[in-house]
């Protein structure tokens, strides 16, 4: 039977639509995660090597930041992991019984890339361990009691089932145990760092993860066993309904009608509810940069390059994907009497507001300075004037059906990128980039600024115009562009 | 009304569409029958723009199709369920085919009572967006969706596949009520013979592309359909 099982995962696998596409991707997808298999490879080794030159105990360390390492795993693997209990369904009704169904999904599980990732690491670490000259079955004791924990998060990201609000609150605790941790008021690592600890240094201990992770499956095959059925453990949750009419935009005309539509669509979808996660994230990556953390990031050109990150992570994420998401209906849109510049026009209104609503959160950075908030205002300007017309024009060539009810690829569809929207994206970070330092140096940093944030100005008098270009890319690429939404991931 | 000249859609080579010459007056109640496969939703397709032709081409009120939109204020189609909006409720989304058509809630408003009966206390106020619907439901969503407007041609992809029975009974007098009216034409598509007859005046048989019947409904209409395709 598990042959058969493995028969249909292969034909799933080499069927799905992101591996259907071409060769040439396929092949940088290959070279891709091989790097990242290389990356974390040496990771492992590296990082033994390092921490001994700090003159720090590396296993001591790596024990000591483990709490985060697991409660970082379970946050990732809430928020991306997704259970595969849709492909159960087809099996109920065929001769087989309930145990081999449910083991076969949760072994399943076991094997998925976020299991996998992590062995890439920790092999190597304790292959060095070994050649260090630690207690070889210690080593190989702490290493199960890893792999096991690892495994724990695994069930219990099953068991908790992708609740999103769970998702916020691992965030806040992850968040305040950093905070605490960094201003010294409370380290959890004091705490667990023993236990950690002991389980290299003692032959007993290991046992914990082991019974614990034996056990948590034990519970998830019985609840998913118990659960079989397509009421209960394989329903699809239902949301209750709330009619929002949004009666105050009426007054902007039939910008107005699809605005409405636009923040339904964005409160109401998975994947789209991820752009605003994102828009927040990228809001703090801009500390790597002002704070001056890291050298090679300390200088005006990357600076700039941060001030346009910090207000566009909804710019970037939403505005990527006009006209994809509203893929599921386009044959409506297209055989309704719409006016494109509405259109158009409400994405382009909800990128503004965002922007503008980015760069008032923002505000915090002034606790860098003046420069570094004026920074990123130029930033937020630029991303007005001339990003978002550059984003709304490379989402006019993404042909890529959106999923709006997965969060999966919310980091990007690797289908997503093409030769024209990779041409389009590249003058949104290297221009301002450019025109900053060019000012910087030749003039003075504020006349960059004020260059950078003059072409944001400029750039939207050309809003117009860029709008009817759509338009005639839309006309243009509408046949072609319903038949791939046709075509369900 | 409708007027198509010379239309064939290929793929590959393949040709999956051939109508020389095919006239829908003004007002007529159009059905179209055939097998899977026959071109129905190939020529409603075709009609709405939505692929483009091989050779040939349709007028719809002497707009041709493919080179410009004035045809779209005076159409209203549903195909399939890439008509509907998954994440909106019913009523936001009659509201907003309202607004795109230009119709205030008022106007909408007044079509959703008329009819009541048809949605059967399921549809409205409901508590449901729209993909939680099944699959009939939502059908229900999408033929009335059509009426609002009120289009002067009206496309129906198999209106009465997945419809309960009652429900049936009742989209075949909503059909009948807008046959009446002179100013309106409308295209229904069906397996189902029966249904078809009983709500067309005109009835067209496709096979495999192409028009193998055309007749004005009569009382031998059915007997006449049901030998041609028992075979």
């Amino acid at each position: 039977m598990f042959k058969k099982f493995l028969y249909l995962e292969w034909k799933a696998f080499v069927r799905s639509a992101s591996f259907g596409t071409n060769l040439a991707l396929k092949i940088i997808l290959g070279i891709v995660a091989f790097m990242y298999a290389i990356i974390f490879l040496f990771a492992g080794v590296v990082l033994f090597y390092g921490l001994k030159d700090a003159n720090l105990d590396p296993l001591l360390e790596v024990n000591k930041y483990l709490i985060y390492y697991l409660i970082f795993d379970l946050l990732f693997r809430l928020f991306l992991q997704k259970i595969p209990v849709l492909n159960i369904r087809p099996l109920l009704t065929l001769p087989i019984k309930k145990a081999t169904i449910v083991n076969f999904s949760l072994g399943k599980t076991m094997l998925s890339f976020f299991n996998l990732v992590h062995a890439f690491f920790f092999v190597p670490f304790s292959i060095v361990l070994l050649v260090e000259g630690y207690n070889p079955l210690n080593v190989i004791l702490w290493h199960v009691a890893i792999m096991s924990l690892i495994y724990v998060n695994n069930f219990l990201n099953i068991l908790l089932n992708n609740k999103d609000s769970l998702f916020v609150i691992f965030m806040v605790i992850f968040g305040a145990l950093g905070v605490l941790h960094y201003y010294d008021y409370f380290n959890i690592t004091d705490y667990t760092v023993g236990f950690f600890q002991g389980l290299i240094t003692t032959n007993y201990l290991f046992l914990i993860p082991v019974i614990l992770i034996i056990t948590l499956y034990v519970i998830t095959f019985n609840f998913f066993k118990k659960n079989l059925h397509l009421d209960t453990g394989l329903s699809s949750k239902h949301d209750i309904a709330k009619t929002e009419q949004f009666t105050w935009l009426d007054q902007f005309g039939n910008i107005g009608t699809f605005l409405k539509n636009d923040i339904r669509l964005i409160k109401r979808n998975k994947r789209s509810k991820t752009t605003i996660f994102m828009s927040v994230l990228f809001l703090f990556y801009g500390l790597l940069f002002f704070s001056g953390g890291i050298e090679s990031y300390d200088n005006p050109m990357m600076k700039m390059f941060a001030g346009v990150f910090v207000s566009g992570g909804f710019l970037f994420t939403f505005g990527q994907f006009v006209p994809s998401w509203d893929s599921a209906y386009y044959p409506l849109m297209m055989t309704q009497n719409i006016s494109y510049k509405g259109y158009l026009n409400a994405k382009w209104w909800l990128i503004v507001i965002a922007t503008g609503v980015s760069t008032l959160l923002a505000a915090p950075y002034l606790y860098f300075g003046l420069e570094t908030y004026l920074i990123i205002i130029a930033g937020a300007i630029f991303n007005i004037g001339v990003n978002s017309h550059l984003v709304l024009l490379g989402g006019a060539y993404v042909k890529t059906p959106v999923d709006l009810n997965s969060s999966k690829g919310a980091f990007g569809d690797k289908k997503a990128f093409n030769l024209k929207t990779m041409l389009i994206s590249l003058p949104k970070m290297l221009l301002p980039m450019l025109i900053y330092i060019a000012g910087y140096k030749f003039i003075s940093p504020n006349a960059g600024l004020i260059l950078v944030a003059l072409i944001g100005l400029i750039g939207f008098a050309f809003r117009n115009k860029v709008f009817s270009m759509i338009e005639k890319i839309y006309k243009a690429e509408k046949y072609s562009t319903i038949a791939s939404y046709k075509q369900k991931s | 009304m409708i007027q198509v000249t010379q239309l064939s859609k290929s793929y590959n080579g393949t040709t999956v569409l051939k109508i020389d010459n095919l006239e829908i007056k003004k007002g007529e109640s159009f059905g179209l029958v055939g097998n899977n496969g026959a071109g129905k939703t190939t020529f409603f397709s075709l009609l709405l723009d939505l692929i483009q032709p091989s050779t040939g081409y349709i007028k719809n009120n002497t707009f041709q199709v493919d080179k410009t939109e004035e045809w779209k204020p005076l159409t209203a189609a549903f195909l399939d369920e890439t008509f509907l909006i998954g994440y909106l409720t019913p009523e936001e989304y009659f509201y907003f085919i309202g607004d795109l058509r230009g119709q205030n809630k008022a106007d909408v408003d007044a079509l959703l009572v008329k009819h009541t009966e048809f949605f059967n206390g399921e549809i409205l106020n409901s508590k449901k967006y729209i993909r939680d619907f099944s699959k009939g439901n939502q059908k229900k969503v999408g033929i009335i969706a059509t009426l609002i407007g009120n289009p002067e041609v009206i496309i129906l992809d198999e209106p009465f596949a997945n419809l309960d029975p009652t429900t049936q009974f009742r989209l075949k007098k909503i059909i009948k009520d807008l046959a009446s009216d002179p100013n309106v034409t409308i295209l229904v598509s069906s397996h189902d013979l029966q249904h078809t007859v009983e709500v067309s005046d005109r009835i067209v048989a496709l096979h495999k592309g192409e028009v193998v019947k055309d007749i004005q409904t009569s009382t031998e209409t059915l007997a006449e359909l049901e030998t041609f395709f028992a075979v």
